[in-house]
């Protein structure tokens, strides 16, 4: 009864070929085809947000992306971020502020930080605040979170490392 | 939460889509996925077919053509967001995107998609009622028009039936002396709206309205557009007390209750956004004519 | 001792593999030819099963195996679930079993388990065991399950009263026939779930030849969940291991035994794989444990001067089908209502009912949220009643800093009597209030009320009981490869063990925490232990760190002199080595020492000394200590739409020494987000027949970023005189106030209305209709 799709996904600048069952979802594929387990499932109906990835550059609920709809697409995930095992300003800036507690949300807000970055190079904290609720964070009441990335994006501002 | 088994089509052109409804049974279209996902996910949907549209570049276009403005069902409301168009000539439509759920669902979210779940109180369907738009639907049959007034047919359901597919919508531009507002209440920041109330609102040269449309969403299926309100304001010089008794007015719109909200609450929410949505269109049209 | 790095807010070792994905929570472990287990669940919040067809489910391709109750090894039929903290008041025990036998008492009880190749599959499957059920009268709602027993949670009871106990200190009806002012109030709280990012999850595995299992599970205390397993499958203690890896949030309810553990288990046996169980959210909102209803029926009586002369009242909570925890929550909860105030009379009856709904275990807060709403709520209607200032109030009713140790009268929940240890009531109000600006607040609020808003303010004060016993251990050794590990059954679930566990051991053997690895909730490397919740572990694991390490640094002197051939007085440890104090070139190495400290086959131990640089500690506190804390709430509501914006969140919190200050700010910040959720947005709605109605993240409301204030914090610090840190908890002091403060903000940003509130938490609409006319505001005609 299953129904199969060859599909050819980048991730994190490796591609990939796989056969996948037409209903596995994105970030089941992710974690369990690829072995990528640093993007995770927190409720699989579109709220929590710790399953965001980049997908061709934007973020997305990859809880609810087929893994078939990646085909011919190139997807960014947690794994991508620290070049040659070393943190980048947004994940340093991240411990400095103690912008995690238990970890699970982390994945999901730095690739939702990532584009939001890039986007928006000067924030006002009230637009960090706004597009944080894409994520729920049950641990550290976000504070840290917003503090972590105003702190970030004036570090990427100065170009300082 | 995962969802059942389904044959997967992912057609590029409209015909073919076309060809799949009308041959398959038990199908789903897949749009963005922010709502239909879910529903599979909690196999609340347990579809034989799922028709993927997100390859079908010809549905997926937004174009200004004098009075008005057609968005292909596919457009992405991120595509919506960061419109140049769309900034210059229907900034009602940018205000209320920003109550649109969030950054991740905007990115893979359709205007077709939002219209056609047509959640009673979605900013999307408010901004199509309030700019009395006009949806394409597609079948083998050819393809029929039907006016946003017409098109649903009760909770969480539209004309849209087997077969057919939404493809366009024809929206009609705001005039450029309109004021403008969109306001809603919801509980936290890009949940669902309880009550949306969008206007636009125009002055004559001696600063009474001349035109005004109000869009009121969440009491029931459907937005309203309370013509007799909207008929009421015309002629008067915008102030206080005549926002006051529009207000009053849409409190008289009946509403239905649930599980979470009273229809009481929704019918006075009703009451406080119309006022706040009148002001600030009037606020915005005095601005636009003294600029004149 | 070196003080270099207790205290300190060092960064956290936790952070740079969960920055990079590389975290291993239950759901990252891959194991080669694992099954995936998905359950069938009652539909029915109470029903008897007549009969169930699994022949379907087992027909679809790639399912290995579907289990029912009679598919169960019999000594795992036999038993229900354990009762973890038993109690004489607990009139009738209820305990599910691992698979629901012939009466499913709450929506979403298992019924049956599927074992598929994929999640998918076992999903397909689940849906298509047949299940014919009768359906049954509910119990719902807990004061109706007292005050009517015609509806029975439990078919074999005739009432719903899982409980019934009386909290009594003095003599509080002689009190009441004679004071001045009587405050009589009904409350209702409801509280939520914890609603941990990560669902929960378990995978079990059984080797053949040892006759042995491995059971990895996304737990609060692994040891715990192993003697539940001992039990359950009658094993010896070789024959299982529990192990915890990496958490994504906890707050209470997973620390529970839950039935999907069994299950894998009897599966991993029976198919001869590993079995992975991985709970959907969907599942998460049905079958995790939550805290839920509480009436409180309460009456103060007070003289003129505003002192209490008594309280009294009665409790009735819902603990929904089954009592796993016992009492643990309602006896909390009645406990902690006299909080920092001298009450010499004070009498409350307790009942725990019996719903067919979810189990009621702890979180975040434990019960004591509700006892603080209502004490506070009280102290402020006797403001209200004598027109006097909140805070005064409070003020004239402290115990006082050289009152203690306190004896409140009343015994706890770990069976000793509540006697607050240390901690200055009057100056942490003092503090809260002074940093929150009180004395400038009425200017402010006259000031908004002129441009039509509606500011309020709202305090409140909370003593909580931390370090619950009996212990926490730990073991620090040093291998004989010189690393140093500290191995304890504290499982973290973001509470930075690794971090501060590491500071702890760093100053007693004068090293570096990121050359400490500290190890959690493997039952295979410590022997005992009970697990993190509670906001217990710095004082009992911590203290269980600080002797075992101290002990490991006497003996690595004691092996260093003897290897640099002088006494232990005349060396000193430092950066992994032992150095001669009046020749520092002459050292030994951790490892040099540990190479030692193991022996060499038939040579005798030198000295006389001990074999192994190892040392296992089980700190027993004598009883819990106490730390305290007041929030301040200012805020604003918009009388038009109900809506409430905090504009100021103030913190006085004291839980003695700080181990990590970071560590501990970000507890306190994170529990008040816990707080104003509970107090304005979180509610699971039950329809009448306790069907869950909210089971989705977009009708239960958590709180987000837009949702947080920015929090204002003073650090007080009262050593706890029963540890040798000095700490106490700080886990949960963020919530305990949280609600009652907030509350207390709205009702008095809306005294102008003559508004009172008495239940929690609060919505916007309840707002607008206890408004009345006056939400109409300048829409008013």
């Amino acid at each position: 009864m299953s129904d199969k799709r060859n599909i050819t996904v980048t991730v994190n600048g490796n591609t990939y070929e796989r056969e996948v069952d037409t209903r596995t979802t994105l970030v089941d594929f992710l974690r369990h085809d690829l072995e990528l387990t640093g993007t995770h499932v927190g409720c699989e109906h579109g709220v929590c947000g710790a399953c965001t990835v980049l997908v061709d550059g934007k973020s997305v609920r990859s809880c609810l992306m087929l893994a078939v709809q990646a085909d011919e697409q190139s997807i960014l995930t947690v794994e991508g971020l620290a070049l040659g095992g070393q943190l980048n300003i947004l994940q340093q800036c991240f411990q400095d502020h103690h912008s995690l507690q238990c970890g699970f949300c982390t994945s999901g807000m730095l690739m939702t930080l990532t584009e939001f970055l890039r986007d928006h190079p000067e924030p006002t904290e009230q637009e960090v605040q706004e597009v944080l609720t894409g994520n729920l964070c049950r641990c550290t009441g976000y504070l840290p979170i917003i503090s972590a990335t105003l702190d970030a994006a004036r570090k990427m501002r100065e170009g300082s490392i | 939460m995962k969802p059942v088994s389904f044959k997967y089509h992912d057609p590029r052109h409209l015909d073919e889509v076309v060809d799949l409804l009308s041959t398959l049974e038990n199908a789903k279209l897949l749009a963005g996925g922010q709502t239909l996902m879910p529903m599979m996910n909690f196999r609340y949907l347990m579809p034989d077919h799922l028709i993927d549209l997100n390859k079908v570049e010809a549905l997926d276009f937004l174009q200004v053509d004098g009075d008005y403005m057609s968005i292909g069902a596919m457009t992405r409301q991120r595509t919506l967001e960061f419109s140049s168009d769309m900034a210059r000539h229907c900034p009602i439509l940018l205000q209320a995107l920003h109550f649109v759920g969030h950054r991740q669902t905007r990115n893979r979210g359709t205007m077709g998609g939002s219209l056609c779940h047509f959640d009673p109180a979605a900013e999307l369907v408010n901004m199509t009622a309030l700019l009395d738009g006009k949806l394409q639907i597609d079948s083998k049959k050819g393809a029929r028009e039907v006016s946003i007034a017409d098109f649903n047919q009760g909770f969480l359901t539209t004309q849209i039936a087997e077969g057919e597919l939404l493809s366009r919508i024809r929206l009609t531009l705001p005039h450029a002396l309109d004021g403008f507002a969109f306001v809603e209440f919801a509980r936290r920041h890009g949940d669902f709206a309880i009550v949306a109330c969008s206007s636009l609102m125009r002055l004559n040269a001696k600063g009474e309205i001349e035109s005004v449309k109000i869009a009121l969403s969440g009491l029931g299926a459907a937005p309203i557009r309370p013509h007799t309100i909207e008929a009421n304001l015309l002629g008067h010089v915008p102030s206080n007390n005549i926002f006051i008794e529009a207000a009053h007015a849409a409190n008289q719109i009946e509403s239905v209750s649930d599980a979470y909200v009273s229809a009481v609450y929704r019918q006075h929410l009703a009451r406080i956004m119309t006022y706040r949505a009148l002001s600030q269109a009037a606020k915005c049209a005095q601005e636009k004519l003294n600029v004149r | 001792m070196n003080k270099k790095w207790v205290g300190a807010s060092i960064k956290r070792k936790e952070d740079p593999a969960f920055l990079k994905g590389e975290g291993q929570y239950l759901d990252d472990i891959h194991m080669l030819g694992m099954l995936h287990a998905a359950f069938t669940r009652s539909p029915h919040a109470h029903a008897k099963i007549l009969s169930i067809d699994k022949s379907k489910a087992m027909a679809v391709p790639g399912v290995k195996a579907v289990f029912l109750y009679r598919d169960l090894p019999d000594i795992v039929r036999q038993q229900t679930l354990p009762l973890l903290v038993p109690h004489p008041s607990i009139i009738k025990t209820k305990l599910p079993y691992a698979l629901v036998n012939e009466e499913a008492c709450y929506v979403g009880e298992p019924i049956a388990c599927v074992v598929a190749e994929n999640r998918y599959i076992a999903e397909d499957a689940a849906q298509l065991v047949e299940v014919e059920y009768v359906v049954l009268d509910v119990a719902n709602d807990c004061l109706d399950a007292l005050e009517s027993s015609t509806h029975c949670a439990h078919l074999d009871m005739s009432n719903n009263i899982a409980a019934k106990f009386q909290i009594n200190v003095g003599d509080t009806d002689a009190v009441f026939k004679t004071a001045p002012q009587v405050i009589s109030e009904r409350f209702f709280q409801h509280r939520g779930g914890p609603f941990f990012m990560e669902c929960r999850g378990a995978i079990a595995s059984y080797d053949k030849g040892a006759d042995a299992y491995t059971l990895h599970v996304s737990s609060q205390g692994s040891h715990r969940i192993k003697r539940c397993m001992l039990e359950l499958f009658d094993l010896s203690d070789d024959q299982l291991r529990v192990v915890a890896p990496d958490v994504g949030g906890g707050f209470g309810p997973k620390g529970s035994y839950y039935p999907e553990y069994a299950n894998v288990a009897v599966a991993a046996k029976v198919l001869g794989c590993a079995v992975k169980w991985i709970e959907d959210r969907r599942e998460n909102f049905l079958t995790t444990h939550q805290e839920r209803d509480q009436y409180w029926d309460v009456e103060l009586a007070v003289n003129q001067d505003a002192k209490i002369l008594g309280l009294r009242g009665r409790l009735v909570h819902d603990n929904g089908a089954y009592v796993p925890w016992g009492i643990v929550v309602p006896w909390i909860s009645a406990t902690t209502v006299p909080g920092p105030y001298v009450i010499e009379n004070f009498k409350l009856d307790v009942f725990s009912m019996y719903t067919n709904k979810i189990q009621v275990t702890s979180v975040r807060g434990a019960g004591r949220p509700q006892a603080v709403f209502a004490m506070e709520r009280l102290m402020d209607r006797v403001a209200q009643t004598l027109g006097m200032d909140p805070a005064e109030v409070r003020r004239r009713n402290f115990i006082q800093p050289e009152q203690m140790p306190y004896n409140v009268g009343i015994i706890f929940r770990d069976g000793r009597p509540v006697t607050y240890d240390s901690g200055d009531y009057p100056a942490c109000q003092a503090a809260a209030l002074a940093r929150a600006d009180y004395l400038g607040f009425k200017a402010r609020q006259a000031k908004a009320r002129e441009a039509g808003k509606y500011l309020g303010l709202g305090m409140a004060n909370a003593v909580e009981a931390t370090g619950l016993g009996p212990y926490e251990g730990a073991t620090v050794k040093i291998s004989t490869t010189g690393k140093i590990t500290v191995y304890t059954g504290a499982v973290p679930q973001g509470q930075s063990h690794k971090t501060t566990l590491a500071q702890v051991a760093a100053d007693a053997l004068n090293a570096d925490p990121k050359d400490i690895q500290v190890i959690t909730g493997d039952t295979a490397l410590i022997g005992l232990g009970i697990g993190t919740f509670a906001a217990r572990t710095a004082v009992t694991a911590g203290s269980s760190v600080h002797l075992a390490a101290t002990d490991v640094a006497q003996k690595i002197k004691a092996y260093g002199a003897a290897m640099l051939s002088c006494a232990p007085e005349q060396v000193s440890i430092n950066d992994g080595y032992v150095v001669l104090n009046s020749d520092p070139q002459q050292k030994k190495s951790f490892r040099e020492i540990a190479v030692r400290s193991v022996g060499m086959p038939g040579f005798s131990m030198a000295n006389g000394l001990a074999p192994g640089l190892e040392t296992t500690s089980y700190f027993t506190p004598d009883r819990s200590t106490y730390s305290n804390g007041t929030h301040v709430v200012e805020l604003e509501v918009d009388i038009h739409t109900g809506s409430v914006e905090i504009l100021r969140y103030t913190v006085a919190h004291d839980c003695g020494k700080l181990i990590n200050p970071m560590v501990v700010d970000g507890q306190i910040v994170g529990g008040i987000a816990h707080g104003i959720g509970n107090a304005l947005l979180e509610q699971m709605v039950f329809d009448d027949q306790a069907q869950p109605v909210s089971t989705n993240f977009g009708e239960y409301l958590l709180p987000l970023s837009t949702n947080m204030p920015k929090v204002d914090m003073v650090h007080l610090e009262t050593p706890s005189p029963l540890n040798p840190l000095g700490v106490k908890g700080a886990g949960e002091g963020g919530t305990i106030p949280a609600i009652a403060a907030i509350i207390s903000a709205v009702e008095n940003a809306l005294s102008p209305f003559d508004v009172r509130i008495s239940h929690t938490p609060i919505s916007p609409q309840d707002l607008v209709e206890l408004l009345g006319e006056h939400a109409l505001g300048e829409t008013t005609l």
